[in-house]
C-alpha cells in the first residue's frame, strides 16, 4: 500500500460565491480531512488562488485534482511535494505583558525564533511569527511554558518553483 | 461576470426593453428553445408562474403532481431528445423535492436546468417560510449552480446555466432566483453563452494517443469493447457503428449504452456487469485489448477490480478527464469527445475479423441461453416471467419503443431483454439507481417523441413511488403505455435476501393495492393479466390503444435475475444460477 504523503494544492479560481462549498465537499465526500487551507488574491486580477493542505496518497491525489478541475470555476489546480515549494503560515501569540519584562528567557526565544512583536500595551503584547510549520510548532512549545492568552495560526501559503502557466492560459482565453 | 464569460454578439435586431426578471426568465428560456417545462407553482416562483401564463402559447408548462416527478420527466425528455431538460420549482420543500432528481441527472450526465424561486433577498439567511439553502444543498449533485439577487444578471447566469448543463460532459445545472428579483424591472438583453474562461467542456484529443490506440486496436488478437452512455451523447452512434464493423470487434454495453447500437446487430454481444450477459462478463477477463469508449467503471460494471481486466490493455475514450484512471488504469487514454476522437481514428484502423475470438462470445452465449435466458423467455412453469412480458413488448413494438424502466430486478430483465432498433431507446437510472424514475420519465420522453412508443416498465415497488404522476398522465393526456411488473415483493433486495441473508424477507412483502381500480380512477384504460393465455392479446391491445394504457402482470412472485455477478467478486466469476 503506497503511504499517506503531505501535499500541497495551489488552485486558482473564478472569485464566486459558493466555490468554497463546492471545493471543500470534493474532500468531505471520500472522508479526507483538510490540515489547512487558505483562499486569498492571487498575481491575477479578479483570480483567487488557494491552497490547501492534505495527506493523501499520491495516487489519490491525482484522483482529487481531477475533480477539482472538473469544477466549472476553477481554472487550474495542481498538487506538490514539500520540496517543490517554498511555504509558509504564520502565528500570532497573545501573551501577558508583566512576562515580557519578568522572564528574560522570553526575550531570547523571541530574538532567537526572528518572530516580531505586533503591539504592547499593559496588559499584553501580540508576537507574530512566519515560518515552517515546525518553526511554529516549536515558539508554541517554547512560549507555551510561560503561559499563552490566545494563540493562533493561519494555514499554509505557498509558491511553486516551476511555473504555473495560469497567465498563458487566461490570454489563451481572450485572444 | 462580464470579462469571463462570452457571449454570442446581439444581433442588430435585439432591442433593449424594460421588462421584470420574471419575464426575463420567460424569455431566457425562449431564446434556448425550451418548448416544454415540468414544474410546481409555489409563492416564491409565482412570478415567473404568473409570465407563464401569458407566455403559454409559446412555452408549454407541464404541472407535475410532486417535484420529484417533474424532474424525472424533464430527464426522460432530455434523455430522448438530446436537448435540455428544464424544471421549475417554488423554494423550500418544492427545492429538497428535486433533489433526488437532480442527483440522479449528475450521475447519468443528463443536461437539466433547474430554476427554484427563493424568499426575497432581504429575507436569506433569517429562516423565513420555505427558506431553504438549496444552493448549498444542491452544491455536490449540480454541475454548476448559482443563485441570483440582481434582475440585470438573470439572462447572463441563464445562458451560462445552459451552456455548462448541454457541454461536454453534460450535467444538472441549478439557478435560485429571490422573489424580488423576479419583480424587479430591467433592460434586457439575450446573448447566449458561447464559452467560459475557467471551463474546456470538450479536450481535443491527442493525435498520438489516437494513433496508439490505432496501433493497438490493429495488433490485437482478441479485443473487447465496451460502449457507454458517452456514444449516445456526442452522438457517434454512425461512426461508432462504422468502427465496430471495420474494426470487426465484439462490442458490449452498459446498461446507460444500450441502443446506440442495435440490438441485433451481430457485433453486439450484450450487456456487461452484474446481470448483464454472460459472455461479455467473463471474456472481460480473457481479452487482450479492453477498448471503453464513453463508459466509467462503474463498479456495477466492474465487480471486483483487484481482478478486473488485469491481462488486457486498456483504452479509454472519454470526456471528463477525472473518468481516467478513476477506477480502471488506461494504458492508452484519449481524452476528447467520442464522435470527434472514432472519427479521428477510424482510418487508422485496419479492416478485421476475429472470427474465433467472436466465436467464444456464441458458446457463451449458448450457455447463458440454455441456463438462463430460455427460462427467463419461454418458461414452461406455470408463474409468468419478466422476461416473457418484455418478449411481447418486443414482438407488438417490433423493437421500435423506446423502454422507460425504474430500478431493480424488472429494470435488468428490461435492459437485457428489449430489442432496441434506435438509439436513445433505454432510459433509465442507472447510476443512482432512482426507485419512482420511470412513471414520470416516461412522460418528459412520450412529450419529447411523441411519434415514437414509448413503455414504462415499472415493479410494483418503484410504481407506488411516484404513482401520483398518473394525474399529469390524465390531465396531459399522454398516450404513454404503462406495464407494471407486479411480484408482490421489492424484488432485488428480496433476490438479496434469499442468496446472501439466508431468505429472511425484512419488509420486502408487499401488500398492494387494486391497481387497475387506481390507473381507472384517473380514467386510464387499464387491465390486469394473471395468466400466460392472456398476455399476448394483452400486449397487444394495450399498444394499439391510442390513449395511456395501464396494463398489470401479476409475474411469479420469488423469481430472481440471473446471470449475476455478487458483490465483491470477479466479473468472470459470474453466477449462472
Amino acid at each position: 500500500m503506497e503511504e499517506n504523503k503531505p501535499y500541497t494544492i495551489s488552485i486558482y479560481t473564478e472569485n464566486n460565491i459558493g466555490l468554497l462549498n463546492r471545493i471543500s465537499a470534493i474532500f468531505q465526500r471520500r472522508h479526507i480531512n483538510i490540515e489547512s487551507i487558505n483562499s486569498s488574491v492571487s498575481e491575477i486580477e479578479n483570480i483567487s488562488k488557494w491552497t490547501i493542505v492534505v495527506e493523501l496518497t499520491e495516487d489519490r491525489m491525482k484522483k482529487i485534482i481531477g475533480q477539482i478541475e472538473k469544477q466549472v470555476e476553477v481554472i487550474k489546480a495542481y498538487y506538490h511535494r514539500d520540496d517543490e515549494i517554498i511555504y509558509q503560515e504564520s502565528c500570532l501569540f497573545k501573551i501577558k505583558s508583566e512576562l515580557l519584562f519578568e522572564e528574560r528567557q522570553i526575550q531570547n526565544i523571541i530574538k532567537e525564533s526572528n518572530a516580531n512583536i505586533v503591539t504592547v500595551n499593559k496588559e499584553f503584547f501580540v508576537l507574530e511569527k512566519s515560518g515552517r510549520a515546525e518553526e511554529i510548532t516549536l515558539l508554541y512549545r517554547e512560549l507555551k511554558l510561560f503561559g499563552i492568552m490566545q494563540f493562533t495560526r493561519s494555514g499554509r501559503i505557498a509558491v511553486s518553483k516551476e511555473e504555473m502557466k495560469i497567465s498563458t492560459m487566461l490570454e489563451a482565453f481572450s485572444n | 461576470m462580464k470579462e469571463i464569460v462570452t457571449l454570442e454578439k446581439e444581433t442588430a435586431t435585439s432591442v433593449k426593453e424594460k421588462i421584470s426578471g420574471s419575464e426575463a426568465v420567460i424569455k431566457c428560456l425562449l431564446a434556448e428553445g425550451v418548448e416544454t417545462l415540468y414544474g410546481y407553482p409555489g409563492g416564491a416562483i409565482m412570478p415567473v408562474y404568473d409570465q407563464l401564463h401569458h407566455y403559454q402559447d409559446q412555452l408549454h408548462h407541464v404541472l407535475a403532481r410532486h417535484e420529484q416527478g417533474a424532474i424525472h420527466a424533464a430527464q426522460g425528455y432530455a434523455r430522448i431528445s438530446g436537448k435540455v431538460g428544464v424544471v421549475i420549482a417554488t423554494s423550500g420543500p418544492g427545492a429538497t423535492n428535486l433533489v433526488t432528481g437532480i442527483a440522479d441527472a449528475q450521475i447519468d450526465s443528463t443536461p437539466l436546468v433547474c430554476i427554484t424561486g427563493q424568499v426575497n433577498s432581504k429575507l436569506l439567511g433569517s429562516d423565513a417560510f420555505q427558506e431553504t439553502d438549496i444552493v448549498g444543498i444542491s452544491t455536490p449533485v449540480t454541475k454548476w449552480n448559482h443563485q441570483i439577487t440582481k434582475a440585470s444578471d438573470i439572462p447572463e447566469v441563464l445562458a451560462k446555466a445552459f451552456y455548462i448543463a448541454k457541454s461536454g460532459r453534460p450535467g444538472p445545472v441549478l439557478i435560485d432566483i429571490t422573489k424580488d428579483v423576479q419583480f424587479e424591472e430591467f433592460d434586457f438583453s439575450y446573448q447566449k453563452c458561447l464559452q467560459i474562461r475557467s471551463y474546456q467542456p470538450v479536450p481535443v484529443a491527442d493525435e498520438v494517443k489516437i494513433q496508439e490506440a490505432a496501433a493497438l486496436i490493429n495488433s490485437a488478437k482478441k479485443p473487447l469493447i465496451v460502449w457507454g452512455q458517452g456514444v449516445i451523447l456526442s452522438e457517434a452512434e454512425a461512426i461508432f457503428k462504422t468502427m465496430v464493423e471495420k474494426s470487426g470487434i465484439p462490442a458490449a454495453w452498459t446498461i446507460l449504452g444500450a441502443s446506440a447500437l442495435p440490438t441485433s446487430h451481430p457485433l453486439n454481444v450484450g450487456m456487461v456487469g452484474m446481470h448483464g450477459n454472460y459472455g461479455p462478463n467473463v471474456l472481460t477477463n480473457e481479452c487482450d485489448v479492453l477498448i471503453a469508449i464513453g463508459m466509467r467503471f462503474d463498479d456495477r460494471v466492474t465487480g471486483n477490480l483487484n481482478f478486473y481486466a488485469k491481462q488486457a490493455k486498456v483504452i479509454h475514450f472519454e470526456i471528463d478527464p477525472a473518468e481516467v484512471d478513476k477506477n480502471v488504469k488506461a494504458d492508452i487514454p484519449v481524452i476528447g469527445d467520442a464522435k470527434a476522437s472514432l472519427t479521428q481514428l477510424l482510418p487508422y484502423l485496419k479492416e478485421k475479423k476475429h472470427a474465433d475470438w467472436y466465436q467464444r462470445f456464441k458458446d457463451l452465449y449458448a450457455i447463458e441461453y440454455d441456463k438462463v435466458i430460455k427460462k427467463d423467455l419461454h418458461p414452461t412453469k406455470e408463474g409468468l416471467t419478466m422476461g416473457e412480458v418484455i418478449k411481447e413488448i418486443n414482438l407488438q413494438s417490433k423493437g421500435n419503443a423506446a423502454i422507460v424502466s425504474d430500478v431493480g430486478q424488472h429494470q435488468m430483465i428490461a435492459c437485457r431483454y428489449s430489442d432496441f432498433n434506435m438509439t436513445k431507446s433505454n432510459i433509465t437510472s442507472g447510476g443512482l439507481g432512482t426507485m419512482g424514475f420511470a412513471l414520470p420519465a416516461a412522460i418528459g420522453a412520450k412529450m419529447a417523441a411523441p411519434e415514437r412508443d414509448v413503455v414504462a416498465v415499472i415493479g410494483d415497488g418503484g410504481y407506488q413511488m411516484t404513482i401520483q404522476e398518473l394525474g399529469t398522465v390524465f390531465q396531459q393526456r399522454i398516450p404513454l403505455k404503462i406495464v407494471v411488473l407486479n411480484n408482490e415483493f421489492l424484488g432485488m433486495v428480496r433476490q438479496w435476501q434469499q442468496l446472501f441473508f439466508d431468505k429472511r424477507y425484512a419488509s420486502t412483502e408487499m401488500t398492494n393495492p387494486d391497481f387497475v381500480a387506481i390507473a381507472k380512477g384517473y380514467y386510464i384504460d387499464a387491465k390486469k393479466v394473471t395468466k400466460r393465455s392472456e398476455l399476448n392479446s394483452s400486449v397487444k391491445e394495450m399498444m394499439e390503444t391510442d390513449g395511456p394504457y395501464f396494463l398489470e402482470v401479476c409475474v411469479e412472485k420469488e423469481g430472481n435475475v440471473f446471470p449475476m455477478v455478487p458483490a465483491g467478486a470477479s466479473v468472470s466469476d459470474i453466477r449462472l444460477e
